[in-house]
């Protein structure tokens, strides 16, 4: 099929796109990558009037840090963040995690704002945002404002952004220096959408003792999801197989899901369980100078 | 329907100007408004592949965009590969590895691997193949086709 007509506008600064925003509402969508967006409008399961694309404003592509932290525009493209050497050398679980976003042609255009905006839980740069502790800076038109992941997602592909905000910024903190991290996931087919996708970050100070760790789960709830009480099992705790083991079981219970056309809900946590134990050990043969 | 909009398009070096109607895809700009017909239309999605061209130097599927957003770009197609009657040393290899059977995935095989051997003239067999899993092909089983990439980034590096 072919999408429906609507009415095209480009704006070329922000507070131009919140004012087309403020002004149509609910019958506006914004474009920016439309890598998720234009399938939903060819097939009519998206059918805006209004179409607000704000991919001339240049001045949402940045990459670059603030203090210690990495700051990236709203329409940073999935490509460059990926190939950024400043992400892949500081951040790199980030570029890992986005080189399994469908292939190069998709991230080529794709754009982290509107990955974020999309909000489906299984894709990459939401689970790898709950892993960072990061947060998306939003505009509206009473201000600005920071929010967190847990408040930012709200469930299947459905975010706390009112109508008329805009997703401008996403920043994220700096990692320490013993940092091990893995980014893995489950699809049928290279390309495809992940069933389950698990980030996982440890911290540590002494070899072989774990600070602090982060298990962020994608495709297992109606949100990315961390594994807060097995990632307690795991903090202060020296690293072994068998605590590897346990904690991967307690994630795997930690899940939500619910059965799909993909996968049933068994399978996915599962899944979860395989990826998170192997996800824990590859972060942690990193740790104990593996990498 | 809505006010169509005037855009400045070059497709393959040439200058075009046109009115576009903001929902026409970009992909059915350029076949039907263009008649660059060696662009394909599968999937209409953005899983085949088959509608990739290059937009100011990067791939990207065709039927993810719409005509509208193209108003000063630089977009190459498969038209745009041969030098005259010479063809592209991926066109070439195709050619001679056998890239193809029916041709219907070729336009986005040609137009996917000429973005990644310009970043990278000296891949990997592994590389290619994860490179060139972002088309379908449902005839060749991609053995020729990663032959064909192969043989094309030598005839390239060689030159």
């Amino acid at each position: 099929m072919k999408p429906c007509a609507f009415e095209y506008f480009n704006p070329q600064s922000v507070q131009e796109a919140i004012a087309l925003l403020d002004r149509y509402g609910d019958e506006a969508k914004i474009i920016a990558g439309g890598q998720s967006l234009v399938p939903m409008m060819n097939f009519r399961l998206a059918r805006p009037e209004i179409l607000i694309d704000i991919t001339g404003i240049k001045k949402l592509e940045y990459i670059k840090t603030e203090g210690d932290e990495l700051v990236i525009g709203a329409l940073a493209r999935e490509r460059d963040i990926e190939q950024s050497p400043l992400v892949v050398e500081k951040w790199p679980i980030l570029s890992k995690a986005i080189s399994f976003i469908g292939h190069s042609a998709i991230r080529n255009r794709g754009t982290i704002g509107g990955s974020l905006v999309h909000a489906d839980p299984s894709a990459e740069i939401p689970t790898s945002l709950c892993a960072l502790n990061g947060n998306v800076k939003v505009v509206g038109p009473s201000g600005e404002k920071i929010l967190q992941p847990e408040e930012f997602f709200m469930t299947y592909l459905t975010t706390s952004l009112e109508p008329s905000d805009l997703l401008v910024e996403v920043r994220i903190p700096a990692l320490p220096e013993k940092t091990g991290w893995s980014f893995g996931e489950l699809s049928r087919r290279s390309g495809d959408f992940a069933i389950v996708a698990v980030g996982i970050l440890l911290f540590t100070e002494t070899t072989g003792v774990c600070r602090e760790a982060r298990i962020s789960m994608g495709g297992v709830a109606p949100t990315p999801v961390r594994a807060e009480e097995a990632e307690a099992l795991l903090a202060g705790q020296k690293i072994t197989e068998k605590l590897i083991a346990e904690a991967a079981q307690q994630a795997a219970e930690e899940t939500d899901t619910e059965p799909d056309y993909h996968a049933s809900a068994e399978y996915r946590m599962e899944m979860a369980r395989v990826f998170v134990k192997r996800g824990l050990q590859e972060a942690c043969n990193m740790l104990n100078g593996g990498q | 329907m809505t006010d169509s909009r005037r855009i400045m398009v070059k497709v393959n070096g040439v200058d075009y100007e046109r009115l576009v109607e903001p929902r026409q895809l970009r992909v059915d700009f350029l076949r039907d408004d263009l008649e660059l017909i060696g662009t394909h239309f599968g999937c209409e999605h953005g899983i085949c592949g088959s509608c990739t061209v290059l937009f100011n130097g990067r791939a990207v599927r065709s039927c993810l965009m719409f005509a509208v957003q193209a108003d000063g770009a630089d977009i190459l197609t498969v038209e745009g590969l041969a030098d005259g009657k010479q063809l592209h040393p991926l066109q070439v290899a195709f050619r001679e590895k056998h890239g193809l059977q029916c041709g219907f995935c070729t336009p986005g095989m040609l137009m996917t691997a000429y973005e990644f051997l310009n970043e990278n003239s000296n891949p990997s067999e592994e590389e290619v193949r994860k490179n060139m899993s972002g088309v379908l092909c449902r005839c060749t089983g991609y053995k020729q086709v990663v032959d064909s990439v192969m043989e094309a980034a030598q005839q390239m590096r060689n030159k």
